[in-house]
């Protein structure tokens, strides 16, 4: 086995932290469909899910920041500090690593105005934060592409769960939207007596609360 | 300053973080939608109110200046 | 002094707004008077001459407020607040006549439009000279005569050089909330007549301008106000509630029409009798006895103690033998399938008050259906983005209580009723998708 020089530590800790940066955002997508969905984790309350999200996500920036990091301290590939965000501008990579440059551009927006969204419009925010489901796929592509870590072994299984996970929780938000109730036609579905899917069936925390 | 709590009722879809995170003021209806106490809040309720309205997740709840 | 008119064919083809009005004297103001020819711009500039458009837009505001006129489409804001607000802005606000008139028991405006198109359109024209407005528009259901009719006039006015700012027609989708403010003002920047949370006062907003919005009989008067002046205006009505109206009479034996009368007038000399109960004000009206309303002059300061208001002057008179519990249900079914759907409490609450007065009109009603109507009508009053499901409430409300002795007899199985002929007007279902709304 080499000797574990500081280059390599480095090369290794960028490695590290892009793969727990990977499950930690596959999870917060998932969270995140979870959030509109208004499905709850098993004895906790809806503000833990949205609690969960946001708080996963920003420490999600904490391990990106030390996975974009390390890549640039790192002598043995160059990597400027330029092609964080700009895409396609590295000599090392450039196609792979531009596609993470692009998914930490989006990943910005998407935390940004998060941070604000109590001052921004209304949809604004909305419609920036669909975004999340162009910078998941955008990563995932980049983290196979960049290193081949997630092409074999344990991490390939990761890497495929985490695909399989998300693409699932997407599917199923996507299909959901495609689904729901027109506005015009809810209060003829409750007139009719069904329960309008204007979002699933809420359970309460209250057991005497009938779910809408 | 004397701050009142405000739904809007389009954007609102029945999270209902807000009653978890301010019981005190806000209960939610047989359908799951915020039923909010009139009046200002109060002091001592002020910061959870001000968390209910940045964590609800359809951004429907506001404070605003009592009317 | 009530006046009713004949309601003149528009040209070509009949009358679309069926019904007739008697004579019985007085002030024809609006409608014309007698049996006159196609209501064109020579008839109007043969009765009531130009409009006064150079006259300063601060004077009309004083005349207006000097007259008393309030909104005419039902929630008689005074007029001249509404002109004096925007005329100080820094946008150039946009002026809209709101003809939509979504109330299926309302017919005045339509036939305001087609009896005096021009003083509608004179009124539009003062009001956006008032506030300095750059265009105008004019929102009316989308009838294909209609706007024929309404092209034509505005044509007209244009070719004889009478307007000061072009006026689009707006198409108003046929639903109960397309005349809303909020929605109008949506529909009128492009979008669905679907209303928009307002939480401050402030006057809604089409493409970012401020837009005034006003009932097409408000601007009538505005029109006759600008050239005859407030104490002509005041001469008909009384002290507190100045000038004339149109209101729409449901008579007992089915008969609807269009009177031109005077606010203050008994309510005995406009509907014939006898009547179990009155519905004043349409849809999101209230009920009153039927021998109580007889005794009641037509006006706010009578009906306001009563729960009830003028409104945009809908009376139907139920007649006996009919029953006003299955009336209101069938009412308060369509109400809420009027709902836009945006508000849970709306959307939840108007269609389970309609299912439950639905089983309280008919033969077995289970006994906590009062209960219940009474619970979701607390949680539905208030609580949505317009005021739909308050109006709803409103109504649904002031039945319970005035056929409070209708409901002992259903409750025990009973139904006074003689008759199960549907009496109160109502279009037929819409359709359960979004495209309705434009």
């Amino acid at each position: 086995m080499t000797a574990i020089t500081q280059s390599t530590a480095l090369w290794y800790a960028s490695r590290a932290t892009g793969v727990v940066s990977l499950l930690m955002l596959s999870l917060v997508v998932i969270l995140g469909i979870a959030v509109n969905r208004q499905g709850r984790l098993p004895g906790l309350p809806a503000f833990a899910v949205t609690g969960l999200h946001r708080s996963l996500a920003l420490l999600s920036v904490l391990f990106l920041a030390a996975h974009v990091a390390t890549a640039v301290i790192d002598p043995y590939v160059s990597i400027r500090a330029a092609a964080v965000v700009i895409p396609f501008v590295s000599a090392y990579e450039p196609f792979w690593l531009g596609l993470g440059a692009v998914a930490l551009d989006l990943m910005a927006a998407l935390i940004i105005t998060s941070l604000a969204r109590a001052r921004m419009p209304r949809r604004a925010w909305r419609g920036i934060h669909w975004l999340a489901y162009a910078a998941w796929p955008v990563a995932l592509i980049h983290s196979v592409g960049a290193s081949t870590d997630l092409r074999t072994g344990w991490l390939g299984l990761m890497a495929a769960g985490c695909a399989i996970a998300v693409g699932a929780a997407g599917l199923w938000r996507l299909t959901q939207r495609a689904r729901q109730m027109p506005r015009a036609g809810r209060a003829a579905a409750v007139l009719a007596g069904a329960q309008p899917p204007s979002g699933p069936a809420r359970r309460s925390h209250v057991p005497d609360r009938e779910a809408r | 300053m004397e701050r009142q709590l405000r739904v809007n009722p389009i954007a609102c879809s029945g999270h209902g973080l807000c009653a978890e995170l301010l019981p005190e003021l806000i209960t939610l209806d047989e359908w799951g939608y915020p039923i909010l106490s009139r009046g200002p809040v109060p002091p001592g309720l002020d910061r959870h109110a001000r968390r209910a309205v940045a964590d609800c997740p359809a951004l429907a709840l506001a404070l605003t200046d009592a009317a | 002094m009530t006046s009713s008119t004949m309601l003149p064919r528009p040209g070509p083809g009949p009358h679309p707004s069926s019904g007739e009005a008697r004579y019985s004297g007085g002030m024809p103001r609006l409608l014309p008077a007698g049996d006159p020819g196609p209501a064109d711009l020579q008839a109007h500039l043969a009765r009531f001459g130009p409009p006064p458009l150079d006259h300063p837009g601060q004077a009309l505001v004083a005349e207006l407020q000097a007259a008393g006129l309030t909104g005419r489409g039902g929630a008689a804001f005074p007029t001249h607040r509404k002109l004096a607000a925007m005329a100080g802005g820094r946008r150039p606000a946009v002026v809209i006549g709101n003809g939509a008139e979504g109330e299926p028991a309302s017919r005045k405006d339509k036939t305001l439009l087609w009896a005096a198109p021009h003083l509608v359109l004179d009124g539009l024209q003062l009001a956006a000279g008032t506030v300095g407005s750059a265009t105008a528009g004019l929102y009316v259901p989308r009838d294909r005569r209609l706007h024929q009719w309404l092209s034509a006039a505005i044509a007209d006015r244009a070719a004889a050089g009478l307007d000061l700012v072009p006026v689009e027609l707006i198409g108003a989708p046929p639903r109960f909330l397309a005349g809303e403010e909020s929605a109008l003002a949506s529909r009128a920047a492009g979008g669905p007549a679907l209303p928009t949370f307002r939480p401050s006062r402030t006057p809604p907003r089409v493409a970012g301008h401020p837009a005034l919005v006003q009932n097409v009989e408000t601007l009538a008067h505005l029109a006759l106000i600008a050239r005859y002046g407030a104490a002509w205006f005041r001469s008909a009505g009384t002290a507190g509630e100045p000038g004339s109206m149109l209101a729409t009479l449901h008579q007992a034996d089915g008969r609807v029409e269009v009177a031109e009368t005077e606010l203050g007038t008994p309510i005995a000399d406009l509907l014939a009798r006898p009547t179990q109960a009155v519905l004043v004000g349409g849809y999101h009206g209230a009920w009153i006895p039927g021998g109580l309303a007889e005794r009641l002059p037509l006006a706010n300061a009578a009906l306001r103690p009563l729960g009830a208001a003028v409104g945009a002057g809908v009376l139907a008179a139920l007649p006996p033998g009919r029953c006003g519990l299955a009336e209101t249900a069938r009412v308060a079914r369509y109400l809420a399938l009027e709902s836009a759907g945006q508000c849970g409490p709306c959307f939840n609450g108007l269609p389970r008050i309609a299912g439950a007065l639905a089983e309280l009109a008919g033969p077995r009603p289970s006994p906590g259906t009062v209960a219940a109507i009474g619970r979701w009508c607390g949680l539905a009053d208030g609580r949505g983005a317009c005021r739909h499901p308050d109006g709803t409430v409103r109504f649904v409300r002031s039945a319970l209580g005035v056929f409070a002795p209708e409901l002992d007899h259903h409750l025990r199985g009973q139904c006074t009723a003689t008759s199960r002929h549907p009496f109160l007007p109502l279009p037929p279902d819409p359709a359960p998708d979004d495209a309705d709304w434009r």
